[in-house]
């Protein structure tokens, strides 16, 4: 079977204008998101008391809020959690809240409270400043990802293509999590890693972008930059189709069925395969070509050997 | 030949797999019921408890299916819950405070298996259920403390070699000695550079001050000492817990993590982690009669107390010693040959030691170990009461007159002076610790997770299983075999290494590394197709797909490793779970992906004329 039967080689870079457009209006408009909306940082950042609480029944939210409230939590935030019997209570952390015996106490309250049998399902207790270190942790990793990547990209391939792949990475993750900000959604641990999958992802669609690229410059003879480019997408853009759809199988598996606590890190790495798929065919090569990719950058040094500019000596 | 292996390749794809597989094994047999004995507060389970709970067992009609003793614990296993509930109850009564009983699930692997080195995955605690605890050791703590301990220390060494010297104060980050005169300061500085090498020294001629400041590399010796100290304490408290496999690990420069699986009750796990055990040193009270005492007329400068088989003691109740002086203390043994522990003292603590001993020599000395434990009942403000249990662990004649250090035989074992040494050291806390993250996860949704995990896992492989035979056809299946084999090689390296734990989100991982691992055999059979359309003979393109393809994906998945192992380095827990799948998975799917896939070709395809290849 065969889902593209490309004759004719595509003619992307000369959509590069329409793409480059397209891009920076998004990459905009996920900035104009986090500076607006900010994230919504988890309780990993942001520190706090986290109660999910297992109704034998379909809870009654309002009825819960109102035992909070009454028990001395006014402030706490109560949601329901992938099902109409489980429910979450958020406390953020404040002076005076005896996290030790919070859980049982909530619970005990709650029962009182609303009369139904319940379970405790899970309690989670993060210190302000574990969050902070963690969020500065997470900053640094991402830092440290792209920078060992250039470098290895740059070390392997040529810098314009370092520069591309890097350029096509921050693309991603900030469309990521400008989605992420756009929609209010939770941003925790696990976000955090899809989003380090998503570079590890959109780098490998890169990577072979690239290494055809620069196959294609050292082979064929005729040809611009651009047109040598055009070609090497569209002879990888049936891989790049088929690995994007095993991947997105995978992920709409673990979207449907791998239940609430990874349905962020599912929805992250979901957008993440789109937008690497886009980003590696039209950021990482069209920031190349800007650079000014050409066929001398990437074909080896020809190593003079000793005498041959000399004449030949004939006895 | 075009596309032949030789048979020691094939045989050697053949025997990683199978190796693979072998390890993943263990992971296919139920855990049975069990009960764990161990002992506390130096006691170990032996020969005799393994006796008395044998017997024990048969006198109540339990029946049980295995016993065995290792590394100084007791692990009895059971064919059902119902008798392992029976006989936890029975033991907890007639084995007394002496040994903790746990509950426990023990992989069942076969005696061949185990004999092997194979062992089921490690379960994170978002699968198992359970508690962890993360501790922040107060380091500003840990190095006031340091201070303290020197500003005595350097008292005692110039009061040693009659310096005279003002006064001796804590500064900031540095300890000041004042002197009255210019020499004095010559002396001093001269005297306690060579004494004190890892302090930068700096004098004041103006005020005739001389100012010690600890040297980064010993700034970050007190701060290991105390992280290291506070593990071995925090180690000891869960052991006594009686958890079946506890975590106590450090993370970072000033965390430790404590994961106990199975816990529920994280209101008594935090009260023992929060308690605190300390030591005495008292003289026993020779001129006391004990035979009264224990009639209940004790001396009134008295007191009686117990030694660990019962034995009753009465000692003076003049502390000489408390424990918090106590800088150091190991294991080792005399020069008999019996096992002895040495203990090093502050300076302040030596010379009450000098003191209290001088005029007693020959006579007995105790080391009382104490401990407050949390009890069931509540004060009015509802705090829970801690009960003060002491304990006399060693009664030792005192042979000269003792100072900073010194040593203490007679207290058993080598194993028991061993641990007595790290009681000695856990003791007295360093520096305080405090939970600055909780997480517990209920057995219900631990079970939730796995059950959603491995559908997860079933239907990504499905759905990419049907997409590959539809696509490509008889290639479809021999990428679908190397899927299956790397999805063994990744359990089967998981249980082989020791450290890695599955969780929630290395489950993802798994699913992640199925959708990415096929990228590998699309990359070649996609150049297989291309060379073949370009008019290449079908031999020909399926080598020259394999090897056009090879550099490219060695670049794919190394940039990808990259990104994992950073995640793995700052990650925690379940993240560092999915790192740790990902980055095996990666691994393993460019062996299967490449070597493997290739073996089958070789071996199907290779080496004949064919007109056609389905593909």
């Amino acid at each position: 079977m065969q889902i593209l039967q490309l004759k004719e080689t595509v003619a992307f870079m000369s959509y590069r204008r329409g793409a480059l457009i397209f891009s920076v209006i998004l990459m905009l408009a996920s900035v104009f998101s986090l500076m607006t909306n900010k994230l919504n940082f988890g309780l990993d950042f942001t520190g706090g008391t986290l109660i999910e609480v297992g109704f034998e029944k379909a809870a009654d939210l309002n009825k819960i809020r109102a035992v909070m409230d009454s028990n001395g939590y006014p402030d706490a935030v109560v949601q329901l959690y992938g099902s109409s019997r489980d429910v979450v209570i958020r406390l953020a952390e404040r002076e005076g809240l005896n996290v030790e015996m919070l859980g049982n106490e909530v619970l005990s309250a709650l029962q009182a409270g609303t009369g139904q049998n319940m379970e405790m399902r899970r309690i989670e207790f993060v210190g302000g400043s574990v969050g902070d270190e963690l969020a500065e942790q997470g900053g640094l990793a991402m830092l440290t990802a792209l920078i060992c990547i250039l470098v290895y990209v740059a070390f392997r391939f040529e810098w314009r293509f370092a520069l591309g792949s890097v350029f096509a990475l921050f693309h991603d993750v900030l469309l990521t999590l400008g989605l992420f900000s756009a929609l209010k959604l939770e941003f925790d641990l696990t976000v955090l890693a899809a989003i380090l999958a998503v570079i590890g992802y959109s780098l490998n669609d890169t990577i072979v972008v690239s290494d055809r690229i620069r196959e294609n410059f050292r082979k064929l003879r005729e040809g611009g930059p651009a047109d040598i480019i055009n070609i090497s997408l569209t002879q990888t853009l049936s891989r790049t189709f088929i690995t994007s759809i095993t991947t997105l199988l995978v992920l709409a598996a673990l979207f449907f069925r791998g239940g609430e606590l990874i349905h962020g890190f599912a929805t992250a790495l979901l957008f993440g395969v789109f937008v690497g798929t886009y980003s590696s065919i039209y950021v990482a090569s069209s920031v190349a070509l800007a650079f000014g990719i050409s066929k001398e950058d990437l074909i080896p040094e020809v190593i003079d050997k000793e005498g041959a500019d000399q004449e030949e000596m004939t006895p | 030949m075009l596309n032949k292996y030789p048979l020691w390749k094939t045989l050697m794809v053949l025997f990683i797999v199978a190796f693979g597989a072998l390890y993943a094994l263990p992971n296919l047999y139920p855990e049975d019921p069990a009960v764990q004995v161990s002992g506390l507060r130096g006691v170990e389970a032996n020969a005799a408890t393994l006796d008395s709970v044998k017997s024990e067992l048969t006198a109540d009609n339990i029946s049980f299916s295995s016993i065995v003793l290792e590394n100084g614990q007791l692990l009895v296993r059971f064919s059902d819950t119902e008798q392992q509930l029976r006989a936890r109850d029975l033991l907890e009564e007639s084995l007394g405070d002496k040994f903790s009983v746990a509950l426990n699930l023990t992989p069942a692997t076969p005696a061949w298996l185990a004999s092997v080195g194979g062992t089921p995955m490690k379960l994170g605690l978002d699968l198992s259920g359970g508690v962890s605890f993360l501790m922040e050791v107060n380091m500003s703590e840990a190095i006031v403390k340091a201070q303290d301990a020197l500003v005595d220390d350097f008292r005692t060494d110039l009061r040693g070699e009659k310096i005279r010297y003002r006064s001796v104060k804590k500064a900031n980050n540095s300890i000041n000695v004042q002197f009255r005169n210019a020499e004095d300061l010559t002396a001093a500085h001269d005297f306690l550079k060579k004494r004190y090498r890892d302090f930068l020294m700096s004098e004041n001629a103006d005020n005739l001050t001389l100012s010690a400041k600890m040297t980064d590399q010993k700034l970050k010796e007190v701060r290991e000492y105390a992280l290291q100290q506070n593990i071995t304490i925090i180690r000891n408290r869960v052991n006594e817990l009686g958890v079946s496999e506890p975590l106590v690990q450090r993370q970072g420069k000033k965390h430790i993590i404590i994961e106990l699986p199975g816990v529920q009750d994280t209101a008594k796990a935090k009260e023992i982690l929060n308690a605190t055990a300390t030591i005495e040193f008292r003289l026993v009270d020779t001129d006391g009669d004990l035979s009264a005492a224990l009639n209940g007329r004790v001396p009134a400068s008295s007191k009686l107390l117990y030694e660990r088989d019962g034995k009753p003691v009465l000692l003076k109740k003049r502390v000489m010693l408390t424990g918090d002086h106590i800088v150091d203390a190991g294991s080792s043994f005399d020069e008999y040959s019996r096992p002895q522990v040495n203990i090093s003292l502050d300076s302040a603590g030596g010379g009450k030691m000098s003191n209290g001993t001088k005029s007693n020599i020959g006579k007995p000395m105790a080391t009382v170990f104490i401990e407050y434990k949390p009890t069931d009942r509540k004060d009015a403000e509802g705090n829970t009461i801690f009960e003060k249990i002491e304990e006399v662990i060693s009664v030792a004649t005192i042979q000269a007159r003792l100072g900073k250090t010194f040593r203490i035989t007679g207290a058993g074992s080598q194993s028991e002076a061993h641990n007595l040494a790290l009681l000695l050291r856990a003791g007295a806390l360093v520096a305080p610790i405090q939970i600055v993250e909780e997480r517990t996860v209920g057995p219900t949704l631990g079970a939730e997770n796995v059950k959603l995990g491995f559908q997860a896992i079933l239907m990504g492989f499905g759905l990419v299983f049907i997409f590959m035979i539809i696509y490509y056809r008889a290639f479809g299946v021999v990428a679908n075999l190397a899927l299956g084999a790397n999805l063994v090689l990744i359990i089967g390296v998981m249980s082989l290494i020791p450290g890695a734990t599955l969780t929630l989100p290395g489950m993802a991982g798994i699913v992640l590394t199925v959708g990415m691992a096929v990228d590998a055999n699309v990359l070649i059979f996609e150049r297989i197709r291309e060379e073949m359309r370009e008019g290449k003979s079908i031999q020909q393109s399926i080598h020259q797909g394999y090897d056009a393809a090879f550099s490219t994906i060695i670049d794919a998945n190394i940039t990808t490793l990259i990104a994992a192992l950073i995640l793995y380095a700052i990650g925690t827990g379940p993240i560092k779970g999915f790192a740790i799948t990902l980055s095996i998975g990666i691994i393993t799917s460019m062996f299967t992906a490449v070597v493997g896939t290739r073996t089958i070709v070789n071996a199907v395809w290779g080496g004949k004329r064919l007109d056609k290849l389905s593909i």
